[in-house]
């Protein structure tokens, strides 16, 4: 899922001040999975947005609404009469979900409530970790399922720094190092042989740094 | 290879010297009297002076312009060169520049993670690893092409070195990634400082075992200790350092006015040792901010006078 963490309440203060009518429109897929902009927490930021703007004496109309996914027209649709009834929206969704809104409704301001952090999962109750990168070339299999791009913090490939101890990353002793991860995993699997050999310098065109993706499929061109 | 030898360093360990190497750090500021000053203390006592590239990922002078000083003087340079800060574009022009102003030894690492330095709010590139970079300056070297394969003007012939760190983990890996470094390119490896001769020694004879000590020159590497709490931060905060608990108790151990002495006892009784081990073709010493006691140890080694070779 796409993780992201909501922004501290005073950030989210200073970017509402300039409305009366505020819609805090949560999204019900990714950001409600990892407890950072879904129904719960949209309800919870109304009611504090409220209350802040009692405490300044400040006269101020929050609503909340959430939908399904913020990055789907089919269901940013729904959102439309709130949407329109109010002065600015302050989207609890990923940035990919604050710029649909933003595209669909071009006349309303449109603000982020959460700062989108990466592709991950829930490791253990209270913990995210990002698993991958969004690349564009997988190699999972190579690497026996865990991905150094993601989760190796020089991006190596051809096999662990020597900053590697005791199976953590010499930058934080709370994070796995990937390539032990790797290693264990091949060792398990009897597949050590796919790290023994040398490989080649990687192409990150199909990555971010080839400029803003776009995936055409003729196949559902109508 | 190369049939003939590009560089001193290359030349010695290819007559079979037994190689003496130190570190040389370039300073955080445009002063070049400074690392004038350090070769001042390292000439005559070692065959050639490795200049770091931004080491602990702090700004300091480039790696390129600090090795043409010490060339000026009359020392012989290992550039040594991360892909933290550069793409492979800038990694192989830099190479191709180097190589112009007389630069003849490279040293390939991948480079401190830039979280441990002055600037953690920096981004880094990391495009390609230290083994990719190995194999560039091979490539560019023996086929005379860059890494799209153009066909370059002259082609640059570079010692190549890597590093090796027998002692971080997993261990296993460690002899596989010394193999991978010598199938990209790697000639010779200057090792992570060794406290822990147990380990090493096991590391060495995984490595001898698989005929790697055939096929590439290893220095180890030495580190002088200062004090007892210098001794305890190195241990503990320095990442991939292994310096197990009797030499700390050892260090620690003397009065503070001679910890240092005993470190640099210590020093001459690992060199020792060192020398022994089949496989060992010389030492590299990392003495850092300590350039001046380079001399003493190599002299108190016996390793003196160093053999006098013409490239």
């Amino acid at each position: 899922m796409i993780v992201a963490e909501q922004k501290p309440i005073d950030e989210i203060k200073e970017m509402a001040a300039p409305y009366r009518k505020l819609l805090v429109l949560g999204c019900g897929t990714c950001v409600q999975t990892c407890f950072a902009g879904g129904e719960e927490e949209v309800a919870t930021l109304v009611s504090t947005l409220r209350l802040a703007a009692k405490v300044d004496g400040r006269d101020i109309e929050v609503e909340g609404l959430t939908v399904e996914r913020q990055c789907e027209d089919e269901f940013i649709q729904e959102a439309a009469e709130s949407i329109a009834r109010n002065e600015a929206v302050l989207s609890l969704a990923c940035g990919a979900g604050v710029q649909a809104i933003a595209r669909r409704f071009y006349h309303t301001p449109i603000l982020p409530g959460v700062n989108t952090t990466f592709i991950g999962v829930l490791e253990k109750q209270g913990l995210f970790t990002e698993e991958c990168l969004g690349c564009g070339n997988c190699e999972l299999a190579t690497f026996n399922g865990i991905c150094p791009i993601a989760r190796c913090a020089k991006k190596l490939l051809n096999g662990p720094c020597g900053g590697s101890r005791d199976g953590k990353c010499e930058i934080n002793p709370e994070t796995d190092c990937a390539w032990q991860l790797i290693y264990d995993r091949s060792k398990a699997l009897g597949k050590l042989d796919n790290l023994k050999a040398y490989r080649p310098a990687r192409s990150w065109q199909a990555s971010s740094a080839g400029g803003p993706r776009r995936l055409v499929r003729e196949d559902h061109i109508i | 290879m190369n049939p003939e030898p590009v560089s001193r360093l290359e030349q010695i360990l290819k007559q079979g010297e037994f190689a003496v190497t130190a570190e040389c750090g370039p300073p955080r500021g445009a002063n070049a009297d400074v690392i004038r000053e350090k070769g001042e203390l390292l000439k005559g006592f070692v065959d050639a002076v490795n200049v770091t590239d931004n080491q602990t990922a702090i700004v300091r002078m480039s790696s390129i312009a600090a090795c043409v000083h010490l060339e000026q003087m009359g020392l012989e340079p290992v550039m040594q060169m991360v892909t933290r800060d550069r793409n492979r574009i800038a990694l192989q022009s830099d190479i191709l520049g180097a190589y112009s102003l007389g630069i003849r030894n490279i040293l390939c690492l991948s480079g401190d993670h830039q979280t441990f330095g002055s600037q953690p709010e920096a981004m880094n590139v990391f495009d390609i690893d230290s083994m990719n970079l190995l194999h560039m300056v091979r490539t560019m070297g023996s086929e005379g092409t860059d890494m799209s394969g153009f066909e370059l003007d002259e082609a640059p012939h570079m010692f190549i070195g890597a590093v090796a760190n027998p002692f971080a983990d997993p261990f296993e890996y460690r002899v596989i990634r010394l193999a991978k470094k010598i199938e990209a390119g790697a000639e010779f490896i200057q090792t992570q400082c060794v406290y822990n001769t147990e380990r090493f020694k096991e590391w060495l004879r995984m490595a001898r075992e698989q005929g790697l000590t055939e096929q590439v020159h290893i220095l180890a590497g030495i580190t002088p200790l200062k004090s007892a709490n210098a001794t305890r931060y190195m241990a503990t905060k320095v990442a991939g350092m292994d310096i197990p608990d009797d030499i700390i108790k050892r260090i620690a151990g003397v009065p503070k006015s001679q910890a240092a002495a005993e470190g640099i006892k210590l020093c001459l009784e690992t060199i020792q040792e060192l020398r022994e081990l089949e496989g060992i073709h010389g030492i590299h010493i990392m003495a850092i901010e300590s350039e001046d006691k380079v001399g003493e140890i190599v002299e108190e080694a016996g390793l003196l006078p160093r053999p006098v070779v013409e490239v």
